[in-house]
């Protein structure tokens, strides 16, 4: 009975492709619903303090109703950018090494130990960031430096986003076909040149994702944080002549903000807390929207090639 | 199966969002059922400062009527007087005194105070320092001194370690130290629990914090203030001025189960209790 067996074969196809446009407009609903909740809760801080106000002002003393998170965009902006500058050269290495480099039995150890970083829960790092990391980074020896800070958070942070900058820029480099490599070998370019000059620029779309998911997690992170950054409200500065000791300053962040103070809050105060999480909301918005511009515009550049 | 899993997820997520906004009348009622004989539950939300303590008073109580679980979670004070005024717990747990912001929002709460409790002043144990005055513990935490040779210790920079703004222990001390006029340092490392405040008090040269009696250890080095150690005895013959009561709150006179545990946290074998863990009976 061909056609009874085709109706059947029909309906599993319409029930799968219902419950897959489900699952997918599941997730639009949700960001929607939490966008629209965050937003919604926000509006008495936004009404009462002043949006400019707010994202300008650097004082933030819910007990005198100072609501200022200008200090906490500048402390989330430096220990992302701490932490790409450190992990990227580093989850970039990996990912090179893992895809052209080593052999296979190696990978297949290293793989594994690199995947396993993602698994660890942020808790812990903030714990190892807290009793090991701390007291190394106070051994810098710089007034005002205790070891809680920019620093200490941005390394954290570097080995969170590690696994995610490798596993996707591993599988960039992957999708690269081979021909490039052997035609690259045959024209008498070394392994080296080969993978700077072919691999690596002919993978780029996919690294620049990986970097911007990286960016991602370490704008959102927050537990870990909390616990190596300090979370004094002030205005990151440079302790020292040298602009780099920047990096040793306390700092707090949007997300932790949210965390340390929640619990706490009522009134303006917490719709001001609502109100950072709508800056964080606009913040990755504006992370990924460049992202996606910057892939397309590096495919585009690909194809004139 | 990965996808079904992943769809029930983002449903219950979706669904957890759009509930989460109303007060939740249905707890209220369970609440009230499970007060009637001494069996059930009650639920404790609030003050970490009171929350190790309410554990303990609750286990002996629980030892005395098997049949009746005491639930004690943290979240702060403030977060203690809601949930006893909105009806989402049974009791509540403050570390302070009851603001009157608060009564206007819940009108129908009663206090109980089950225990005092003391702040100390705790520095790293490398630090030198043993006796200051009030005003130096006030010049110290607001900033306006920022090296520990400027009150007879070493030439070494003073790292104010603090709660973060909302806490009880915070707004304790702040009352009773800080005063009107005073701010606690911008600079000040500030962490969420009393735990990570001690573990960043002992373990960062020059720190100094402030402690409920409870979380004293020999971890950290106590100060005495204007010649008065952070004791019980000198917080119980008014010596040592930095102290605080804690509080259970309840909706409306309590009932039940709840009325026969508050009254025996405050009969002699609950302060017996209270003493032995180191806060100060109610009397």
């Amino acid at each position: 009975m061909p056609h009874g067996r085709s109706t059947v074969k029909n309906r599993v196809e319409n029930t799968m492709k219902t419950v897959l446009m489900i699952s997918a407009l599941s997730s639009v609903a949700i960001v929607f619903l939490i966008g629209f909740f965050t937003l919604k809760e926000s509006i008495p801080a936004f009404r009462g303090i002043g949006p400019l106000n707010m994202l300008t002002e650097k004082v933030w003393r819910p007990g005198q109703d100072s609501y200022g998170i200008l200090a906490m965009i500048a402390g989330s902006g430096l220990v992302t950018l701490g932490s790409v500058l450190i992990g990227v050269p580093l989850a970039l290495g990996c990912a090179v090494f893992l895809a052209e480099v080593a052999p296979k039995w190696m990978a297949e150890i290293v793989r594994p130990s690199v995947e396993l970083l993602a698994g660890i829960p942020s808790v812990v790092y903030g714990l190892f960031g807290m009793v090991v990391l701390v007291p190394l980074v106070r051994g810098i020896e710089v007034p005002g430096n205790t070891g809680f800070g920019l620093l200490s958070a941005s390394v954290v942070l570097a080995v969170m986003i590690l696994p995610t900058i490798a596993s996707v820029a591993e599988s960039a480099l992957r999708s690269v076909p081979r021909s490039y490599y052997n035609g690259s070998l045959a024209l008498g370019a070394t392994r080296w040149e080969t993978i700077w000059r072919v691999n690596i620029p002919a993978a780029r779309s996919g690294i620049l994702s990986a970097v911007v998911l990286g960016l991602g997690r370490a704008l959102g992170e927050t537990i870990a944080m909390i616990m190596v950054i300090g979370n004094s409200v002030i205005m990151p500065k440079a302790l020292t002549g040298n602009p780099l000791s920047i990096f040793l300053s306390r700092a707090r962040t949007l997300t932790g903000n949210i965390a340390v103070e929640i619990s706490y809050a009522t009134g303006v105060h917490e719709s001001a807390l609502f109100a950072t999480g709508v800056v964080l909301f606009l913040l990755i918005m504006i992370v990924n929207t460049s992202a996606r511009g910057l892939l397309k515009a590096s495919i585009e550049g690909g194809r004139r090639k | 199966m990965k996808t079904a899993a992943a769809i029930l997820s983002t449903l219950l997520l979706a669904l957890a969002a759009a509930c989460g906004e109303q007060p939740e009348p249905a707890a209220e009622e369970a609440g009230a059922d499970s007060t009637v004989a001494l069996s059930g539950e009650i639920s404790v939300v609030g003050s970490t400062t009171v929350q190790p303590l309410a554990e303990v008073l609750g286990e002996a109580f629980e030892a005395l009527n098997p049949d009746l679980t005491i639930i004690v979670s943290g979240g702060g004070s403030s977060v203690g007087v809601k949930s006893a005024g909105d009806g989402s717990a049974q009791i509540g747990m403050a570390s302070r005194h009851i603001k009157s912001s608060e009564y206007d929002e819940f009108p129908g709460i009663v206090v109980h105070t089950i225990a005092n409790d003391g702040i100390a002043i705790v520095v790293e144990p490398g630090v030198t320092v043993d006796v200051l005055t009030m005003d130096q513990c006030r010049d110290i935490f607001s900033g306006a001194v920022t090296n520990w040779n400027q009150v007879g210790g070493p030439d070494m920079p003073i790292i104010v370690v603090s709660r973060e703004e909302g806490s009880g222990t915070r707004g304790a001390f702040e009352e009773l130290v800080l005063g009107e006029e005073a701010l606690m340092a911008e600079s000040a490392i500030l962490q969420p629990s009393n735990g990570a405040v001690r573990t960043t008090c002992s373990t960062t040269p020059g720190a100094v914090a402030y402690l409920s009696f409870g979380y004293l250890d020999p971890s950290v080095k106590t100060i005495a203030i204007d010649g008065a150690d952070p004791t019980p005895e000198n917080v119980a013959n008014g010596s040592y001025p930095v102290s605080r009561p804690l509080n259970m709150i309840t909706s409306g006179e309590p009932q039940g189960a709840v009325a026969a545990w508050l009254s025996f946290i405050t009969s002699e074998d609950g302060q017996a209790i209270v003493v032995a863990e180191g806060y100060l009976p109610i009397n």
